[in-house]
């Protein structure tokens, strides 16, 4: 098979990389690139543990062709913390007690992202209809939508 | 798995790539490369085109053209597609709705396609480079046809005259029991004067429900005066069966469902 040529930036930092035409950017991230926060759960669309933000807009890795990738800006769960601490929903998903297993919790933690980036202060509705693609078969939900809010209560006390 | 694929700058040029044996179009990747996750040895040459046009929207004297590329979110997000806003979002969770595609929507087998459910309702036109079908034959002949769509074009209902609605078991969000879409035209002491009922999942693809739409005709929409058309619902159907319902569950509550439609 023909190894196409994919560079983007992931995290801040530029990847180049030589892959099979083909591969998932899901394969290329974790398997390529070392990157392994974006989980493959049910590779069909279904679960969201592979979700990350690409060019701002969350998006399914296990569905997506790395070559159609080239000079996207990815984000994913592993870019998060900076320095060391943890961002906000990374802290409240371990303070509200929303991550059990874990497998689900990097595609929860982008979406909720995208959704605190486009809505600062989300009603519960909010939150449930943002986390709505994605499975968590531990926790029973509460804990992560509490969670979601939390962080959203932190984000904006440390605007004002 | 072992894909290969093809980017194109224009239709024309994918078009003729398309025409080989065994390539498939690659518009939002839910359907075909979820089947290629899926081991579907199928799904191996892909084709895809960034032309900018097949991402366009484009809306004017009460017509709306939704390019082939564009997505669940973005029809969503835009305020005079607001009628169709909640078809667009009956389509998967966020991620998805990003990726799906109009185009790809047109091709989705049941329990999939519910924005095409919303479409065939509308009687929109499907476009390729060799011009334009509508809806329903599009529909009837999707499996054979080998042109990629560039665009679906329809007149922009009146919010208070289309409605559509989506039955899944889970909330918020979950594959179709059935979705249902309706245009219908009254007058102002509120008779029906114009019907169009489409279906989803009560086949393997979007259908009409014409029975029903003409039992509506000259009626009013109360509990009394639609109960023909209710009855009339399940004329032709035959729903799929599949981990979601059965399909004689899907045609028990056919009726139900279309009720609460025609009465919200």
């Amino acid at each position: 098979m023909a190894k196409v040529p994919v560079q983007f930036t992931l995290n801040g930092s530029e990847k180049a990389e030589f892959i099979e035409s083909g591969t998932t950017l899901l394969h290329a991230l974790r398997d390529k690139i070392g990157d392994t926060s974006p989980k493959g759960g049910c590779h069909q669309g279904t679960c969201g543990a592979c979700s990350v933000i690409i060019d701002g807009e969350l998006k399914l890795c296990c569905l997506t062709l790395a070559e159609t990738c080239n000079g996207a800006d990815i984000r994913t769960t592993a870019g998060l913390a900076q320095g060391g601490v943890l961002h906000p929903l990374q802290r409240a998903f371990l303070d509200a007690f929303a991550t059990q297993c874990g497998f689900c919790t990097p595609g929860m933690i982008m979406a909720a992202k995208v959704l605190l980036d486009r809505t600062p202060n989300p009603s519960r509705e909010d939150v449930v209809e943002a986390l709505s693609g994605n499975i968590c078969r531990c926790t029973g939900y509460e804990p992560i939508i509490q969670a979601v809010l939390l962080a959203a209560r932190a984000n904006s006390q440390n605007a004002a | 798995m072992s894909l290969a694929l093809q980017t194109f700058s224009t239709v024309k040029d994918a078009n003729a790539a398309l025409q080989v044996s065994g390539t498939l179009y690659l518009g939002g990747g839910t359907l075909v490369i979820r089947a290629a996750n899926e081991g579907d040895v199928s799904v191996s040459n892909l084709i895809r085109v960034t032309e900018p046009s097949l991402s366009a929207i484009s809306v004017s004297n009460g017509k709306a053209r939704l390019g082939a590329s564009v997505t669940m979110a973005a029809i969503a997000r835009q305020p005079e597609l607001a009628p169709l806003a909640p078809a667009a979002r009956a389509v998967g969770g966020p991620a998805i709705r990003n990726m799906a595609t109009v185009g790809g929507n047109l091709f989705a087998p049941a329990p999939y396609g519910d924005f095409a459910v919303a479409l065939l309702a509308l009687d929109a036109s499907v476009a390729t480079e060799d011009g334009e079908t509508p809806m329903e034959a599009f529909l009837a002949g999707r499996d054979a046809g080998r042109a990629i769509v560039t665009a679906v074009e329809f007149s922009l209902p009146r919010a208070e005259s289309f409605r559509f609605l989506k039955v899944s078991r889970v909330k918020p969000k979950g594959i179709s029991v059935l979705s249902i879409a309706a245009l219908l035209q009254r007058t102002a002491d509120g008779t029906v004067t114009s019907a169009r009922i489409a279906l989803g999942c009560m086949a393997d693809r979007p259908m009409r429900a014409k029975a029903a739409e003409k039992a509506l005709l000259g009626h009013k929409l109360t509990a009394e005066e639609i109960a023909p058309a209710l009855s009339a619902a399940s004329d032709g159907i035959a729903p799929i069966t599949d981990p979601i319902a059965s399909a004689w569950y899907r045609g028990q509550v056919l009726p139900v469902h279309l009720g609460r439609l025609l009465l919200s």
